[in-house]
């Protein structure tokens, strides 16, 4: 059993996203040690990007922050080995392809391995671009992990019959950030997900609340939440891992 | 690989939300680009409402002042709005208004795109949202203000360098958002596929008129074909027509802004390496973590990290040259064309006719260069007077 699947097996998953180095590494590292002592089940880790177009505005000023904090790709692979010292759980990338490309992808699974990370989404990669990228990721068995949107339609077959991992659904159009209503038909989406493959699936984008998280996670197998724990940390800084903690644990609480 | 690849450049690096829509505007685009009511539709919008085909020009007094060999200036400004952005634009608005499109969003750098976008819009009924980097509703307000004459809604994006780049970001967010009823009308031969190919289609109108105008004049094909190049719409379809005839020398011009040594420039070319940014794979000015730099030029429509995948295939197979062009090369070509031939060139256009006025002396008098003159110059002359230490209200 692939160590991502692992996530999934303690009832529905929460899953947070964590910008890498926002506004330092060691108060990362403090929040993702919260958000494991607190019931995190999954990390998603973010390896900034200077023009991360998939995000809202939210994400994007915690990419500024990191990158104006002088965060490199390196300085994340040190900082995941160290971390990886005492946090067991699963924890995946998520970053734009020229990071992952200007690295060298094979220098870079080669880095996951060592250091620790299972699994990568890149949300500029979607099906038809992804063997650029799985096919070294296979070779070092770090799972590339794929994205399902409301419009992938006659597409999400196709999509979940070759995913690794989990497969993420994305709830609504638009970029990251929270939001009050999610519209979509996620029942819809899961129940063709599920009739072409087991990999398990959890629903990001626009989740802030423990309600929203308990209807999600309710039509799949998880929630993830990104914009919502970034907006503690902006707020707190420094001092934020308490209170991402204590976010967590409502947010799990909620999934029990 | 996947589907539209320059060698190894190009391609669909976008959110899974926007592949049905890509997917949905290929197969629109496959279906009218042969269909003889599109084709005579948008004929009709070129030669009439356009005012295609642009003239080719024989800049006699540049060239006897120069010394070497024959220009000719492809007269783009000429057209309908002021530059070649109108060919690409009224392409696409006419394949959005085809595809049930009400709403068409665009980027913009200098704004002529988005003006362009704007025209076409109000000519069709459709909706307009500009997107505009907040530095450039400065450098350029005169566009700005057209927009909004036009009918549009023009959006500072303050995000980033607040230039071009951060317009084509914002722009495809936009996009993520609304699809339905939205296309996103792309102002240059970049982003995913099919877009650098559409794009390229359109405007390669430019050099399937001046290759026949040029034998008509001159009863042989020219030496050097150069334009100026930031996505690079009008370079490409500059050069298209002659792609096939290899004596003819394609030189793509680049913004390098205060110099190439200098970190103040956005020529891509010349100082960036291969990445994968906008959708596609290309050269992108970057730093060794794959961070985008923040590009400098006067230019605000060169004023682009990227170029486009097929120029960056053209770069690697030597069958075009990219050159830099400074600011200073620029102005100075700006001012001189206006005082020699009486033609203000858009600022973009002055970085060809910068290289154009070094490599003609070089050249033999019974050799010929056209260069595309791609927009007109009104929009720049605050920014020039500025650059020469001179205030003027627009």
């Amino acid at each position: 059993m692939s160590n991502i699947k692992k996530a999934f097996g303690n009832g529905k998953a929460f899953i947070p996203f964590i910008t890498c180095g926002d506004p330092d590494l060691e108060t990362t590292g403090k929040v993702v040690r919260e958000a494991v002592a607190n019931g995190a089940d999954l990390i998603e880790l973010g390896i900034p990007f200077s023009d991360p177009t998939a995000e809202g505005v939210v994400i994007q000023g915690a990419n500024i922050r990191a990158l104006a904090g002088g965060v490199t790709t390196d300085k994340i692979f040190d900082f995941v080995a160290e971390l990886r010292k005492d946090v067991k759980i699963p924890m995946v990338f998520m970053t734009y392809a020229n990071v992952v490309f200007s690295y060298g992808a094979e220098r870079f699974m080669k880095k996951c391995v060592e250091t620790g990370i299972d699994g990568i989404i890149l949300p500029d990669i979607p099906f038809e671009e992804k063997e650029e990228f799985t096919e070294i990721a296979d070779k070092y068995g770090i799972e590339m992990i794929s994205l399902i949107a409301p419009t992938s339609e006659n597409r999400i077959a196709m999509i979940a019959k070759e995913a690794k991992g989990f497969i993420y659904v994305v709830s609504s159009l638009g970029v990251t950030g929270t939001r009050s209503e999610i519209t979509t038909n996620i029942g819809d989406i899961v129940s063709v997900i599920r009739e072409n493959t087991d990999v398990p699936c959890a629903v990001g984008f626009g989740i802030s609340t423990p309600e929203q998280a308990r209807k999600m996670a309710g039509l799949s197998d998880g929630a993830i939440v990104g914009s919502a724990i970034i907006k503690i940390i902006a707020k707190y800084g420094k001092d934020s891992p308490a209170y991402v903690g204590e976010y967590v644990k409502s947010m799990k609480d909620a999934l029990r | 690989m996947s589907k539209g690849r320059f060698g190894v450049h190009g391609g669909q690096y976008i959110p899974e939300t926007l592949m049905n829509a890509v997917i949905e505007l290929e197969n629109a685009y496959n279906h009218y680009k042969y269909d003889p009511d599109f084709n005579r539709e948008l004929r009709e919008l070129l030669d009439n409402y356009a005012g295609r085909p642009s003239i080719l020009y024989y800049a006699e007094k540049l060239t006897r002042e120069l010394g070497g060999a024959k220009i000719y200036l492809k007269r783009e400004d000429l057209n309908h709005t002021g530059s070649h952005k109108i060919n690409n634009v009224l392409g696409q608005a006419l394949l959005a208004k085809k595809m049930g499109k009400t709403r068409l969003i665009a980027e913009t750098g200098a704004g002529q795109h988005g003006v362009a976008t704007a025209t076409a819009a109000a000519l069709l009924d459709m909706e307009c949202v500009v997107f505009m980097g907040e530095e450039d509703t400065k450098r350029q307000a005169l566009n700005v203000y057209r927009m909004k004459l036009l009918g549009a809604e023009v959006i500072p994006v303050k995000s980033g360098t607040a230039t071009l780049k951060d317009a084509v970001s914002e722009a495809m967010r936009e996009w993520t958002s609304r699809i339905s009823d939205t296309h996103y009308c792309l102002g240059s031969v970049m982003g995913p596929h099919p877009f650098p190919t559409i794009v390229r289609d359109f405007q390669a109108v430019i050099s399937m008129e001046s290759r026949s105008q040029i034998l008509e004049k001159e009863g042989r094909l020219p030496d050097a074909v150069i334009a100026c190049v930031g996505g690079g719409s009008n370079a490409i379809g500059s050069f298209y027509h002659f792609i096939p005839d290899e004596k003819v020398r394609l030189i793509g011009c680049e913004a390098a802004g205060r110099g190439i040594d200098t970190f103040e420039t956005a020529a891509t070319v010349n100082t960036g390496k291969i990445g994968i940014f906008h959708g596609m794979k290309s050269y992108f000015c970057q730093d060794e973590y794959g961070q985008i730099a923040p590009v400098y030029s006067i230019s605000a429509g060169l004023d682009y990290p990227g170029v486009g995948p097929e120029h960056a295939h053209l770069h690697d197979t030597g069958r075009a040259e990219y050159v830099p062009v400074t600011d200073d090369e620029a102005v100075n070509a700006f001012e001189y064309l206006s005082r020699t031939e009486g033609i203000i060139p858009a600022i973009e256009s002055a970085h060809a006719i910068a290289y154009a006025m070094k490599l003609a002396p070089t050249m033999d008098k019974e050799q010929i260069i056209i260069v595309t003159v791609s927009g007109r110059g009104d929009k720049d002359c605050a920014a020039i007077a500025r650059y020469r230490g001179e205030n003027i209200n627009e």
